[in-house]
């Protein structure tokens, strides 16, 4: 138990840990189980024929991928097994390799953070998706690039998130700067101002959970993104939505509403690990095409990882 | 997206109803849509596969041929399946033990356990006045006890402390002995959020069940989530023997295919839902309100609720009274009429909760622009002093200039809102004098561009 505990806290040196590739390939492992598994026994037939292409379609839909990311990916492989005259299920294979990672390559742009300081990051999301988690993480992924940061906590709503994200910058000594209550563009607007005081790398700003139906809150998001302008007007440099990958079709629908309220730059997904559905980002791919960041994959701290399309879809299929 | 599943399934009922009885081929072509539109509700594939299968025995049936337009005669069909997979069993919380009644929560990460543990705490306090107490096991997040410890307060229940220091099963059972001791009727274990893939906390979460014998395991599912929850809920059913399923967040705009998904795995009784933050956000399940949401009917009742929830009570009765009375209807009030209805969520969002066709009419009459114009009004309105406000009639040509180019438009348009307004007024006075039906023939005139 307490073990676990630890682990959590990220006590184990980081240079003890197995290489990233490795990691994302263990996180992912149920991913792979799930959709691999089941294409790789897809891929053993003998040969391409209709069943094969509605299994894949099947295998594809239980994945989250979605009714018209998967309509495309089809298409193309229907295409290719045409053009290029394709005959045996592995060559299939191969074709839908490409394709996704075709799909996915323009999502795969590296956050930099060194062309501002501070480098402000505003991370928002629904309810639950892993906001404060995510922020931990990051703020140590930035440590290990030898830069400081500074938390904003700006969700001034949740019960205990405002401790929730103080505990966390206790225990890892980075500074939280944190309100009694109040307005989150406050308290993001004075750790702006103190991160300029301080000569602060990068300032994350945490705001609360919310669906996209809510407007007043969608309204008072775009409020903290104003009031971020007004404390350092290149900023913020970049809006981060954190996304579950858990959640399925409506994963879309807050893409779209987060990114017309306050113009969404980056992506997060987190809890990759825990379900089977990689497909998601395939359907971000298809119909939001905005930069997926970083991808988590683990409980661990040092398991936020930045999202390569080669690894991920790699992962995907090793071993199959 | 959401527009296009709405807009299909009318599109689907359409083109059948030119035909004069069901052939295989079109129920085909229908099924397939449905199936469609269940997957883009995140409904699992494999239940949509059984569900089709049901759908399709019962339509070649004499369901159909008795009714007047196939398609929507189909369309029934399904929604009635639909109901009745998710609906049945529900009884509510059973309590009936000897009391502490102890209710075990478990679910996902983020799902929203706690959240609905002090709503469900908050509920039977306030209707069946239980005694109740709550203690959360979740030592791994930081500040989760605190943030039960916190909500509790808001839900007027009793708390009990635990750290993070300790053991999750050696919690439960200190605060099961204090239940005990102080004649609690119901004790709330909330636990930390897992994955089911984590072998470690199935297993710790399997203990706590023991520890505590629980008379009833909540299951607690994001309405969100996606084709994962099948596998999910099949792995905590496996683990723990749950008696019922929360749906949360059903605020959100998600057609919640999962709700569907978790009972048809499980088979335990979908017992509430839960709707946004406030911890009053709670309600019974209404399989058939589901059913219309996962089918992009529309969900008609739920925009009377909102309409109820974002309506500040105090304000509409002192409004209701002004009405009542006939005078000092003045433009701060009208101002706040459309500040209550941009709450609801604004005219966009209350069009895509009407069923397909309405909502298609609706959108045809310009229902996109309206927001627009709404914004528009309160800018005019809050250009204007207080005295004005309250007093429109001083307005003459030099201040409706000041007060136009305080909000960026035309003396036009300040002249068009008195209008509207002047309209509005002459109708409160009817109302007074006389009946609701006059009342909803001058409603036209309030909402601009509905004319």
């Amino acid at each position: 138990m307490f073990g676990f505990l630890k682990k959590k806290d990220g006590a184990t040196p980081p240079g003890a840990k197995p290489g990233w590739a490795e990691r994302l390939k263990d996180g992912l492992s149920r991913t792979r189980a799930q959709l691999g598994g089941q294409l790789a026994s897809l891929f053993r037939r003998t040969r391409i024929d209709s069943d094969l292409l509605e299994e894949l379609e099947a295998t594809l839909l239980q994945a989250d991928v979605g009714v018209e990311a998967t309509g495309f990916l089809l298409d193309e492989l229907k295409v290719a097994v045409r053009r290029d005259k394709l005959e045996t299920p592995a060559q299939l294979q191969v074709a839908l390799v490409k394709a996704l990672e075709d799909l996915l390559a323009p999502l795969e742009q590296p956050l930099d953070v060194s062309a501002h300081k501070p480098f402000i990051i505003m991370i928002a999301g629904v309810n639950g998706a892993g906001k404060t988690t995510s922020i931990g993480k990051l703020a140590r992924h930035f440590q290990a690039q030898g830069k400081s940061v500074l938390l904003a906590a700006g969700d001034t709503f949740r019960a205990a998130a405002r401790e929730q994200l103080q505990a966390w910058g206790e225990k890892n000594g980075v500074v939280v700067i944190a309100q009694e209550s109040g307005d989150p563009a406050a308290v993001v607007f004075d750790a702006i101002h103190a991160a300029k005081a301080r000569g602060i790398d990068v300032v994350l700003a945490d705001t609360a959970g919310r669906l996209p139906t809510q407007l007043h809150l969608m309204e008072e998001i775009a409020k903290v993104k104003r009031v971020i302008r007004k404390a350092e007007p290149s900023g913020p440099h970049e809006v981060i939505l954190v996304l579950d990958a858990n959640i399925g079709q409506n994963t879309l629908g807050q893409v779209k509403a987060f990114d017309k309220a306050i113009g969404v730059t980056g992506l997060i997904v987190t809890k990759l690990d825990g379900t089977a559905k990689g497909g998601v980002i395939a359907a971000i791919a298809r119909q939001q095409p905005i930069p997926l960041r970083f991808i988590g994959v683990g409980e661990g701290i040092d398991d936020l990882q930045p999202f390569s399309a080669h690894e991920f879809v790699a992962a995907l299929f090793e071993g199959t | 997206m959401l527009d296009n599943l709405t807009q299909r399934l009318a599109k689907v009922v359409k083109t059948l109803r030119g035909q004069a009885r069901l052939t295989e081929d079109n129920i085909t072509e229908m099924l397939r849509e449905v199936r469609m539109a269940l997957l883009e509700a995140d409904v699992a594939l494999p239940v949509i596969k059984e569900l089709i299968a049901r759908v399709k025995e019962k339509a070649v049936g004499q369901e159909v041929i008795a009714s007047l337009t196939p398609g929507q005669a189909l369309v029934g069909v399904v929604h009635r399946e639909l109901t009745e997979l998710m609906g049945g069993g529900n009884v509510g919380l059973n309590l009936a033990t000897q009391p502490p009644a102890v209710i075990l929560m478990s679910g996902l990460q983020g799902a929203g356990k706690t959240t609905t543990t002090a709503k469900l705490g908050k509920w039977l306090r306030e209707r069946q006045k239980k005694k109740v107490l709550v203690v959360s096991c979740d030592v791994y997040r930081p500040a989760a006890i605190e943030q039960l410890k916190t909500v509790a307060l808001q839900a007027g229940i009793d708390f009990f402390p635990s750290s993070a220091e300790q053991l999750p099963k050696d919690i439960a059972a200190a605060a099961l002995d204090y239940a005990r001791k102080h004649y609690y009727d119901v004790l709330f274990v909330d636990t930390a959020g897992r994955l089911s893939i984590d072998s470690a906390m199935m297993a710790e979460i399997k203990e706590l069940h023991v520890v505590l014998n629980p008379i009833e395991s909540l299951f607690v599912v994001d309405a969100m989530q996606g084709q994962d929850a099948v596998n999910t809920a099949k792995a905590f059913n496996e683990a723990l023997p749950l008696t019922g399923i929360v749906l949360t967040k059903l605020d959100g705009d998600a057609r919640g295919g999962a709700a569907l998904s978790v009972r048809h795995v499980t088979g335990k009784p979908l017992k509430f839902a839960g709707i946004g933050e406030k911890l009053s956000g709670l309600e019974e399940f209404h399989p058939e309100r589901m059913a219309s949401r996962i089918l992009g009917m529309g969900d008609i009742l739920g925009l009377v609720e909102d309409a109820q929830r974002g309506v500040d009570q105090d304000k509409a009765q002192a409004f209701a009274q002004k009405v009542k009375s006939g005078k000092g209807f003045d433009l701060n009030d009208f101002k706040e009429q459309i500040g209550q209805m941009r709450k609801m969520g604004g005219l966009s969002s209350m069009l895509e909760k009407l069923p397909a066709q309405f909502a298609q009419a609706a959108q045809q009459a310009g229902g996109a622009v309206e927001d627009k114009s709404i914004r528009r009004i309160e800018g005019i309105i809050n250009s204007m002093t207080p005295q004005e406000r309250a007093k429109p009639e001083i307005l003459k040509a030099s201040r409706k200039r000041r007060i136009a180019s305080g909000a960026g438009v035309q003396v036009q348009e300040v002249n068009r809102l008195l209008n509207q307004f002047e309209q509005t007024q002459k109708m409160m006075k009817q109302f007074s004098k006389g009946g609701m039906q006059k009342l909803m023939r001058g409603m036209k005139g309030m909402m601009p561009g509905m004319r």
